[in-house]
């Protein structure tokens, strides 16, 4: 990691990142790339987001399943912790609530591999500038 | 692929259960197998879609048509007309309230817009660990633009024109705050961001840091671009791990980069911010007391003036902001003055985090327009009362806000509004209740909490606010006469009008807002010995029921002070004055004979 | 000069920019009640922690009250000062300080002298609502050799504090606990014998209640007065004489030297004596000390270390002892005169008089509280037998006398008994800051220069400045002369000996702002420095009312070197007269 020497280089960046720089990165196949999120702030781990991060993580690499698994900050939704989104290749983002190891296997087989929605979906309720 | 063509989601919030949503479900799949479609089209239950008033809901995917107001007896019509024929049920679609047109995308639908994030617009989408993350968000762009671009008076003025105000509680306006640091001449001066997030319920500041804390690092070096400091600290409890720990990567990632350090980004500019660590006091969120702690004194305030932007950290200039006003400043930067006074109300301007609590069924942290009101904030967002309860109050500000009743669900949220109210915005922490709670033993949980936080310092905090618990607790207890409620508020006002800080100026208003909407409760507890609510166990009173006793005894035996007496075969009865209300009586009893009342 | 101009209750006046809401009104002849406020102008003490809120005021346009004690005023400003909610949040506030207080005035040491109880008093409490239900926050007693902590009384006023960290400098108490909980407390809530305390006793001097007094010790010195095998003997420190006057009614200033002889002598003391005489026998020794370790440095001997450090007060010695240990061979080596005084008492007129040394008891009269714990001190004491083995404060001593049915304003004056009774000017003024090192001139310039001094009045040497300066001309030596009164003052003159900066040759120190005359032992003076002021100009009247103004020309000093100590720093006075220092820091506890 570079000095950031001008505002210059600092757009640089920005832009380099927008375009999936990282998922490049960690993919030869970035379009078919599945995103996974787990709300990881004081409320998520305290109800076991690191558990289940831990599981998506080992599970889709044994699955051979081309997808990448990041932490994030509080997506507001306390009461259905933990929370994780998924965002399959050229669809919208989904929120998955109250999350178990159980249920991250059903969302795995059904929601990832096939596309089919499973229980415990938590509708988005915000906008984000 | 999976076989399934098509997703019915039905809201499994406990609003919409309440209203059979369960049943719908069931209805739904039924009407699936009687065309054999269960394998084409798959019903699923969902979490609350925060739309609870126009609830149950039922929402078709792909096409996102949105049902309110769903029955079981409109399954049917659901299957045959929009599964099989592709025909919206229009009577179930949505009307926009104010066109009184109908709106079938739940895209397009007002209630999604309910919410907006602006200083959690990063939370929960990106990776708070990795710097890039937040550089792709446009992170440090506005810094990188304010320090080659802008003079920091007029860096300062488009903070004071966006009509930001603090929103640690008393919102004063930022701008100004930035602009009597820096007129103030001084050889060193400071930005502390105020991360010492107190108020019971509140933890959007803990969200904020833990999920976007190069935001807060950007902010503050802006602030010291604009009123001429090169140190920044940050105050946080140690009751953080987390947030300390996503602080620390996230100042070496930006130091690293070259973001925090010597001359930024090629400029003149040098800012570095470093962590103090807080040990949990309440009082510690006020900025004086704030700073006394950090230079290693006992954290208790010290009167105003002078303030911390003429005499702060180490008697040098200091700015101090929290947390949630740092993470609204580089997003004005980037998207202009007008763009953020465009939203919310006349005064108060912009968003407003909320962390919900109590009776409400999607606890959480929401982000809504200054504006937005107090009923849209709980039954659209939140998703209505627990239970399908009655809404009593909803208590805003912590322990310095108010209790506000029904009569205010429709107030616009903001600062001048709540304070008119009797009540104030706080740090956003809003705690609903129910029929069930009993607002004199609310008033007295609060004052618990002032009590034990209170730093000592002058003696109407200090004392009266001790001499106002105990008589809260007096009163649940039923030994208060009607008079001590004169004398409850004389001693609230006494406090208000008295005390050092803001602590013990606003300690008394949860009795005074509650002493005003809910008088006659208090009233209940002194003058009938009542407890409406059912909550104050020395106010109640175990019954026995004379057609439903049986006389077998059961309930004198397990009597551990023999307060019950009767004759085998007989109603019996209970002593009140010896009872001590532990309730054996009424588990033990087969027959539904105690009750209490 | 800025001036403001502004209104209070009704009237209109123009004060200095920078004048508090007090200050003004008191201008102009309006008393705001103040409780924890409290300001000694003289001494650059000020303690506004504004905390106790009594003294709060309306001010138009604000929104709430205002402290009085700690707002500025603003021009243009309208203030009132009783109006109906004035008066009643006053009133509030007063009875939620009663509700956490005891009420056992009748039997309180601070009874009559009480600030809280005065407050009462004047607004006319009768009741306290709720006290029925009220909880009292209570505290552990803490009782140390000279001071008890009793914080069930203390009401936070903060003096203590400001008095501990601010001007002494020695940061032994502070605010500890929250809340309703809060206290003032040594550091780990530790016992004062185990902080750094010096007993200077200024705390206990400045608290407004009960909650620091001292430790009475008139109940032993009663029995031992009752005992007929005892043969008491008591000496009476120099600033007693100047104070013990205000408790009995007197003007501040008062000398009541004759009567406080005759009322000892009621009270039963066989031998009323007089601890100038040992101040005067202090001169002798310290002076010789002073001269031989400046022939010595002048010399060029680089084992002297100068300037020496005057060694008459106990609450500095423990000072230095706790925070400038590596310095412990600085200060004279002299014992104070109380201990001189009980050691001679004890061996020279014990002989003379031929009692056994069990059988006398020495009691001292002192205006301080660090003097109990010195008269403790294992080094003067003979076989477990202290030295001095009692010291009773001022105040102990007029409650004495109360209790003793004498009616003190109507007695006659009494002489002090000889041969420990005679002492000379420089003596007496011991008591006042700069008094010793005046005396120390006196006769350090008659010993070395061998000529009779025309002029004794080192006017430089007097005042109340915290650290003041003076060359003394030793013809054709200059002697430069630091004096320091309060701890805090002290400190910076001996970072500066310990940095070697130092210019001075002699540095007088006393603890106590103002010196012996503001001991913690003194009648309370709740803040006012003119009586300090008028104390000590008695001490300087006496001085100047004396025939005899330097110690070595007091007849019986020299009939005590002559027949029976040799001369000043002789073996014998070494032994009887000087002492030595100890490292305090270990009796610091900080683990918890």
């Amino acid at each position: 990691m570079g000095k950031i020497k001008s505002l210059d280089d600092l757009k640089k960046i920005s832009k380099d990142y927008k375009k999936g720089l990282d998922l490049r990165e960690k993919s030869s196949h970035p379009e078919e790339l599945v995103q996974v999120k787990v709300a990881m702030a004081t409320c998520g781990i305290a109800s076991g987001a690191k558990e289940i991060m831990e599981y998506l993580d080992s599970e889709l690499e044994k699955r051979a399943i081309d997808a990448v698994v990041t932490q994030t900050g509080c997506m507001g939704y306390c009461y259905a912790e933990p929370t994780i989104e998924v965002t399959l290749p050229g669809q919208e983002a989904v929120v998955y609530g109250n999350v178990t190891t159980e249920k991250a296997d059903e969302i795995i087989e059904k929601y990832i591999k096939t596309g089919e929605f499973v229980d415990g979906i938590i509708p988005r309720n915000y906008e984000t500038i | 692929m999976s076989g399934y063509s098509m997703h019915l989601l039905v809201c499994g919030g406990t609003g919409c259960r309440a209203s059979h949503s369960e049943e719908i479900e069931f209805k739904l799949r039924n009407e699936l197998e009687k065309r054999n479609l269960e394998d084409t089209v798959k019903v699923l239950s969902t979490g609350c879609f925060g739309f609870c008033e126009k609830g149950p809901i039922v929402k078709v995917m792909p096409d996102n048509t949105f049902y309110t107001g769903v029955t079981p007896g409109d399954a049917e019509d659901i299957i045959a007309e929009h599964v099989v024929l592709g025909r919206t049920v229009s009577r179930l679609i949505y009307e926009d309230p104010s066109s009184k047109e109908k709106v079938p995308d739940s895209k397009k639908m007002g209630f999604s817009k309910k919410q907006l994030r602006i200083a959690l617009r990063n939370c929960g989408f990106i990776n708070p660990e990795n710097i890039n993350e937040y550089i792709a968000r446009e992170g440090y762009m506005a810094l990188g633009n304010v320090i080659t671009d802008i003079s920091p008076e007029d860096a300062t003025r488009l903070v004071k024109d966006s009509g930001l105000r603090g929103r640690g509680g008393a919102g004063f306006s930022t701008g100004l705050k930035w602009e009597l640091t820096a007129a103030t001449p001084s050889d060193e001066k400071y930005v502390v961001c105020n991360a010492d997030e107190g108020d019971p319920g509140a933890f959007m500041d803990r969200s904020i840091l833990e999920g976007d804390p190069h935001n807060v690092l950007e902010a503050m070096a802006i602030c010291g671009y604009c009123i001429g400091a090169d140190k920044g600290l940050i105050y946080i409890r140690a009751e953080y791990p987390l947030a300390i720990e996503r602080l620390k990567t996230a100042i070496k990632q930006a130091r690293e980069y070259g973001l925090l350090g010597k001359n930024i980004m090629g400029s003149d500019f040098s800012f570095d911010i470093e962590l103090k660590y807080g040990a949990g006091a309440f009082v510690c969120g006020e900025e004086t007391a704030l700073i006394h702690s950090m230079e290693g004194l006992r954290g208790e305030p010290s009167l105003k003036p002078p303030f911390p932007s003429v005499k702060g950290y180490n008697g040098k200039p200091t700015n101090v902001n929290n947390v949630e006003t740092l993470a609204n400043v580089p997003i004005i930067f980037l998207k202009g003055a007008d763009w953020f006074s465009s939203i919310g109300t006349e005064k108060s301007k912009g968003t407003k985090v909320f962390a919900l609590a109590g009776k409400i069924n999607n606890v959480g942290l929401i982000e809504v327009p200054m504006g937005t009101t107090l009923r849209e904030v709980i039954f659209e967002i939140g998703g209505g009362i627990k239970d399908g309860k009655k809404f009593k109050a909803v208590q805003t500000g912590g322990p310095s806000g108010g209790c506000l009743t029904e009569n205010h669900l429709d107030t616009p949220i903001d600062f001048d509004n709540l304070i008119e109210a009797g009540s104030m915005m706080g740090s956003g922490g809003m705690i609903v209740m129910d029929e069930d709670d009993c607002m004199v033993s609310v008033a007295k949980f609060y004052l618990d909490f002032t009590v034990e936080e209170s730093c000592g310092k002058c003696a109407p905090c200090r004392i009266g606010n001790k001499r106002l618990y105990e008589l809260l607790d007096h009163i649940c207890s039923g030994k208060g006469k009607v008079e001590v409620l004169d004398r409850l508020r004389l001693m609230s006002e006494v406090i208000k009008d008295t005390s050092l800080c803001g602590l013990g100026q606003t300690s008394p208003n949860p009795v005074l807002s509650t002493l005003d909407n809910f008088y006659d409760e208090y009233h209940a507890h002194v003058s009938d010995k009542k407890c409406p609510a059912g909550q104050c166990k020395d106010l109640m009173e175990y019954f026995i029921i004379e057609e439903n006793c049986v006389g077998c005894t059961a309930c004198a035996r397990v009597c551990p002070v023999n307060a019950i007496t009767g004759e085998r075969k007989k109603p019996h009865e209970i002593n009140q004055d010896i009872c001590i209300k532990c309730g054996a009586c009424m588990e033990k009893c087969k027959f539904d004979a105690i009750i209490i009342q | 000069m800025d001036t403001i101009k502004l209104t209070i209750d009704n009237k209109q006046l123009e004060v200095e920019k920078g004048t508090s809401i007090y200050n003004a009104a008191k201008s102009i002849g309006i008393d705001i009640p103040v409780l924890c406020y409290m300001s000694m102008k003289d001494l650059c003490i000020e303690n506004k922690p504004a905390g106790c809120r009594i003294c709060v005021v309306e001010v138009e346009g604000r929104r709430n009250l205002a402290p009085s004690c700690s707002t500025d005023c603003q021009d243009n400003m309208v203030v009132r000062t009783h109006t109906p909610r004035v008066l009643n949040a006053r009133k509030t506030v007063l009875e939620f300080i009663l509700s956490d207080h005891p009420k056992d005035c009748l039997v309180c040491p601070k009874s009559g002298h009480c600030e809280l109880q005065d407050m009462a008093v004047k607004m006319g409490i009768r009741k306290i609502p709720g006290e029925e239900i009220a909880e009292m926050s209570t505290y552990r007693l803490d009782t140390s050799p000279s001071i008890i902590r009793d914080l069930d009384k203390c009401i936070m006023c903060r003096r203590c504090e400001t008095m501990c960290n601010e001007v002494q400098t020695v940061g032994a108490l502070s605010a500890v606990n929250r809340g309703f909980y809060a206290a003032v407390a040594p550091a780990f809530e530790q016992n004062l014998e185990h902080s750094p305390c010096t007993y200077c006793g200024q705390c206990v001097a400045v608290c407004p209640t009960g909650a620091l007094t001292e430790v009475d010790h008139t109940p032993e010195v009663m029995t031992h007065l009752a005992d007929p095998k005892k043969t008491v003997v008591v000496q009476t420190a120099p600033a007693v004489r100047a104070a013990l006057g205000e408790e009995f009614g007197l003007e501040p200033g008062t000398l009541v030297t004759g009567k406080m002889v005759t009322a000892l002598r009621q009270l039963g003391f066989d031998y009323v004596f007089d601890t100038d005489f040992a101040a005067d026998l202090t001169i002798m020794e310290e002076g010789t000390e002073l001269l031989n370790r400046l022939s010595a440095h002048l010399k060029g001997d680089k084992e002297i270390r100068l300037p020496i450090l005057t060694s008459c007060c106990p609450g500095w010695v423990n000072f230095f002892e706790t925070y400038f240990p590596d310095l412990k061979n600085v200060p004279s080596t002299s014992k104070s005169p109380q201990q001189m005084f009980g050691a001679i008492a004890k061996s020279y007129f014990a002989e003379k008089k031929e009692i056994r040394r069990e059988d006398m008891v020495v009691v001292s009269i002192m205006p301080c509280l660090a003097k109990k714990y010195e008269c403790q001190r294992d080094e003067f004491s003979v076989d477990g037998n202290p030295d001095v083995d009692l010291s009773i404060s001022t105040r102990e001593l007029a409650a004495f006398i109360k209790q003793a049915n004498i009616d003190f304003d109507s007695l006659p004056e009494g002489e002090f008994d000889n041969p420990l009774g005679e002492s000379t000017g420089a003596g007496v003024i011991f008591g006042a800051t700069g008094g010793v090192i005046e005396a120390a001139a006196r006769t350090a310039y008659e010993m070395h220069t061998g000529k009779n001094l025309e002029k004794v009045d080192f006017e430089q040497l007097r005042g109340m400045d915290g650290v003041r300066e003076a060359t003394v001309d030793f013809d054709g030596l200059p002697i430069n002369i630091g004096i320091a009164h309060g701890l805090g003052n002290a400190r910076k003159l001996l970072d500066d000996v310990r940095s070697g900066k130092s210019k001075y040759h002699a540095i007088e120190i006393m603890a106590c702002p103002g010196g012996c005359i503001g001991g913690g032992g003194q009648p309370q003076h709740h803040g006012q420095t003119e009586i300090l002021k008028a104390r000590a100009a008695a001490i300087y009247t006496e001085d100047k009312n004396k025939k005899i103004r330097k110690s070595h020309e007091n007849p019986f000093i020299k009939e005590l070197y002559s027949t029976y100590l040799g001369e000043p720093n002789s073996e014998l006075a070494h032994k009887l007269l000087h002492t030595k220092y100890f490292d305090k820091k270990k009796k610091i506890i900080v683990n918890q």
